[in-house]
């Protein structure tokens, strides 16, 4: 059963582009597996040296444990599914979804039948005479993962596959998505750039951003401990408070905002007179009308609502002029309005605090 | 800057449909007026003396003969270039060498040689005693007849379908590709099954162009046919027999009228049919073709397309370089300069050659702009727009030589016409579909949508015209033009049909090339002559190519 190790890999284009720098990964025998970033963070790129469609400059690539770095893609025994689903277009579903098989001269009776399992498993067997461009997106992308399924591969390997869908029904065919994987007990790598499809349905994910691996971890872990300032950027919502240690202790950190305000921090790698970034989830704010004064709490006044059904999203000025986004559930607690004075805590076991990138943090948590 | 007052007043006229429907009934009255019915008025017009063909034997035995060594000549050639040039273009646009930015610029250079010089060149590489390979045999190696003319439309059709095929190579989505590897397909039956089944199109165009070229391909085939007659030469040799002798207007009214009719049915079945074509998909032979793809076997393969592409394209095609640097030294190149002799009847026809090619590119650029848009925005509907883009091709396939015949029997008998009209309404005929194709292509690349935008904001017509379709058409108007400049310059069959007294240079080179034959012109003058027609043709290829870079 396929496991999936690349050992130091890069990927230069033209001397110049570093498209993906020295990364290491190990992706477990029947493990759905993601490779989540912005644009241009180098996830296809990786995703296409394991497939065989482009060689690595550097590192290794071990498909079940053999180095698989020059062999073709037609001998690595993957599955891929296209971003365009790359349908052949003179070719109907039946010939598209047949043609791994028959190019392997598998007998007829025995492709045929795989055919037939594929289209059916994702109902489409009755439309297998219709030609690619008379189906819908929706209908398209079935057809592409039945294709990569039919050819007998154990490693399927997904290049945004949803990402040409409209949102609904990107939505429902996700999870159908890692219902056939699992059924089928393959191992699967998915690339995307949306974080809740990676969320919902990756055993692990690995975030990327800029040829390199930030993180590899599961969806709780990527969000309730996230390593890397743009990490928590990127996975959920955060607020980011710019500061210095101003004490460090067993329990954790003080840390002085601007304008002078003190709050606690967990305990981190970092020291005294550091210069800090203090995260915290807007979700984990609690938010009281009027003003205390008192350390670890933070004063501020209600700039804007905004009502989103589930919850309530405030964006509340502190008196240091910093703003940050509270989300509360709507149907829990008393509502604000704007203008009123309001008092934010958090406990500090549920924020994370970043050395201040060297970059500048606006540089740190782009996305482009 | 305030528009003028004629721009505004053009611009105001185009809101009106009627004026509208004048200037694309005008383009279209052009097309039939001066393009397509002339020449079948033509024949009917001398129907009557096609009755001398079947009156003769010999003359019918002779004339099917001919008919049929075109068509046979012009297949052969079709089949020879795409297996030919089908390994070369894939070696062209998917190699990763830099030598191959040289080898895709060398593929180029038969097309700047203009085709009389071509064939000369052929003629003295391969079928000269003394010159070229025959310098080290005892005979020619390929004696003039109908090898040598296999030998030359090959090598002048190539590089038309080199071009298809590599522009449709760097146009094709790699994905498909990539796709069928990734399901387990070797390399060669990728190509075959996903990749030549999508770009069938392309295949079938550079097919038809081939064909074309070979079929209509008049005055190297003259110089190289030696007493060997396919249409073409047959047509040439009715017009101009020996000096006595009378012009037998049935035989060559007969055989114009068999290669129009049957070039033109046999391009509107390929164009119907072809699309339909079944390409073997269908089995696969793993084993086998998994073996074909290694590194050496493509690197063999690779290196059998160079080297067929050198030995029977390139080299022959350059080999008049080495009679034309004999002719500078030996001094006939100040005999050139000075008009002495033979050379000022040279320097009128190279004025009138290039005289003849501004009055066509300048007539065909307002006459066919209105028709590329008719035929692009489907503006009379459909079907009128397929119909016009089909018929707007034929002159592109028929015999040009044909084509001239016909064109000279219809406008003759309109006895005010004088002979350097016929010359430009013959030129205008055949550089006409090049025209029109290269626009309706830069026009439908056009989205729609821009116009549209501009007609919202206020603009008129031909404000759109001139705001959006034309600056963002500019460079394949240039080059268009560029290219329908070259081809009126190179033409020479229809020119040999209509002219009595004239002569344009490859007119006058075929001349002098059968003149060298009987011993009365000396083979540096006739070098000379085709090196001057090489020279200027490269500069304005040049000029070609560094509109399309500045396109890029």
């Amino acid at each position: 059963m396929p496991e999936v190790k690349v050992v130091n890999a890069t990927k230069r284009f033209d001397q110049k582009i570093v498209a993906v720098d020295d990364v290491s990964l190990q992706v477990h025998d029947k493990e759905y597996f993601s490779l989540l970033g912005p644009s241009g963070c180098g996830k296809t790129t990786l995703l296409r040296m394991i497939a065989g469609l482009i060689e690595p400059s550097e590192g290794e690539i071990y498909i079940d444990n053999k180095i698989v770095n020059k062999l073709p893609p037609e001998d690595r025994g993957i599955g891929f599914v296209f971003q365009t689903y790359a349908l052949f277009p003179h070719m109907d579903v039946w010939d598209n979804v047949t043609y791994g098989p028959k190019v392997k001269a598998w007998e007829e009776s025995k492709s045929e039948t795989v055919g037939r399992e594929m289209l059916e498993m994702v109902h489409l067997y009755e439309r297998k005479d219709a030609l690619p461009h008379e189906l819908s997106g929706g209908m398209m992308q079935r057809v592409a993962l039945s294709r990569a399924l039919a050819a007998g591969a154990k490693l399927l390997l997904l290049d945004e596959p949803l990402g040409a869908l409209d949102a609904k029904i990107r939505f429902e065919l996700r999870y159908e998505l890692r219902r056939l994987v699992k059924d089928l007990g393959l191992t699967a790598i998915h690339v995307t750039h949306d974080q809740g499809e990676a969320m919902a349905i990756s055993d692990r994910i690995a975030v990327m951003k800029k040829g390199r691996i930030l993180q590899v971890g599961t969806s709780r872990e990527l969000y309730t401990n996230p390593q890397h300032v743009f990490v928590a950027n990127f996975i959920g919502e955060n607020n980011f408070l710019e500061g210095h240690v101003a004490e460090k202790s067993d329990g954790g950190v003080q840390i002085e905002l601007r304008g002078g305000l003190m709050v606690s921090g967990s305990d981190t790698s970092v020291k005294e007179g550091d210069r800090v970034v203090l995260a915290v989830r807007p979700e984990t704010f609690t938010i009281e009308k009027g003003h205390r004064k008192k350390t670890d709490l933070l004063l501020g006044v209600v700039e804007r609502v905004r009502y989103e059904g589930t919850n309530i999203r405030y964006e509340v000025r502190l008196t240091n002029e910093d703003v940050v986004v509270v989300v509360r559930p709507s149907l829990m607690e008393e509502w604000f309005t704007t203008g009123d004075k309001v008092t934010i805590s958090f406990p500090s076991a549920k924020s994370y605090v970043f050395p201040y990138p060297s970059r500048g943090l606006r540089e740190e948590l782009a996305v482009e | 800057m305030p528009k003028p007052n004629a721009v505004k007043y053009i611009d105001y006229l185009s809101s009106r449909p009627i004026v509208r429907h004048l200037i694309y009934s005008s383009s279209v009255i052009f097309f039939l007026g001066i393009i397509l019915i002339p020449p079948i008025l033509g024949i009917a017009l001398k129907w009557n003396t096609i009755g001398q063909v079947f009156q003769d034997s010999g003359s019918m035995s002779r004339a099917q003969s001919a008919i049929f060594a075109s068509f046979a000549i012009a297949f052969l050639v079709s089949f020879l270039d795409l297996i030919a040039g089908l390994p070369m273009a894939w070696f062209i646009a998917r190699g990763r060498s830099r030598v191959l930015n040289v080898v895709d610029t060398l593929a180029d250079l038969p097309f700047i040689i203009p085709t009389v010089a071509l064939g000369y060149s052929l003629l003295l590489f391969w079928g000269t005693q003394g010159d070229g390979i025959s310098q080290f045999l005892a005979n020619p190696l390929v004696s003039p007849g109908w090898l040598l003319i296999v030998l030359l439309h090959f090598a002048f059709s190539y590089p038309a379908v080199i071009r298809v095929l590599v522009g449709a190579l760097l146009d094709y989505k790699m994905v498909y590709e990539e796709a069928s590897r990734t399901l387990g397909a070797a390399p060669l039956t990728a190509d075959r099954t996903v990749t030549l089944p999508i770009l069938r199109s392309n295949v079938i165009a550079a097919f038809i162009l081939a064909f074309a070229r070979s079929l209509s391909e008049t005055g190297a085939t003259v110089i190289v046919a030696g007493i060997f007659e396919n249409g073409s030469v047959f047509i040439y040799n009715t017009r101009n027999p020996p000096v006595g002798q009378p012009i037998l207007e049935g035989p060559m009214v007969f055989v114009s009228f068999i290669l129009i009719a049957a070039a033109s049915l046999i391009y509107l079945v390929i164009r119907i049919l072809g699309p339909r074509l079944k390409m073997p998909i269908k089995r696969v032979w793993p084993v086998a073709e998994r073996k074909l793809s290694n590194f050496k076997v493509k690197t063999s393969r690779d290196a059998v397309s160079t080297l067929t592409f050198l030995v029977f394209v390139l080299v022959p095609s350059l080999f008049i370089v080495f009679p034309i640097a004999g002719a500078v030294t030996s001094g006939t190149l100040n005999e050139a300069v000075a008009a002495v002799g033979v050379w000022q009847t040279y320097w009128q026809s190279l004025i009138l050659s290039y005289g003849v090619a501004a009055a066509v590119t300048f007539l065909n650029v307002f006459a066919t702009l209105p028709m590329a848009i008719l035929i692009a925005r489907k503006r009379w509907g459909n079907g009128a727009s397929t119909t016009l883009d089909v018929l707007s091709n034929i002159p592109m396939i028929v015999p040009s030589i044909a084509l001239g015949v016909s064109m000279s029997i219809f406008w003759k008998s309109f006895a005010f016409i004088p002979e350097f009209a016929l010359i430009v309404f013959a030129h205008l005929s055949i550089t006409y579909p090049y025209f029109v194709r290269t626009m309706v292509a830069a026009v439908e690349g056009v989205t729609v949508d821009l116009e549209e935008a501009s007609r919202t904001l206020g603009g008129r017509p031909f404000t759109v015209f001139r705001t959006i379709i034309l600056p963002l058409t500019k460079y394949s108007l240039f080059a268009g033009t560029i290219m329908m400049f070259a081809r009126s310059v190179d033409e020479t069959g229809a020119t040999t049909a209509v002219v009595t007294n004239l002569k344009t240079v490859p007119v006058l080179l075929v001349g002098w090339v059968k003149l060298l034959r009987e011993g009365q012109m000396s083979p540096a003058t006739v070098a000379l002559g085709a090196g001057f027609l090489v020279l200027f043709s490269f500069i304005i290829l040049l000029l070609l190519r560094l509109v399309v870079r500045g396109r890029r």
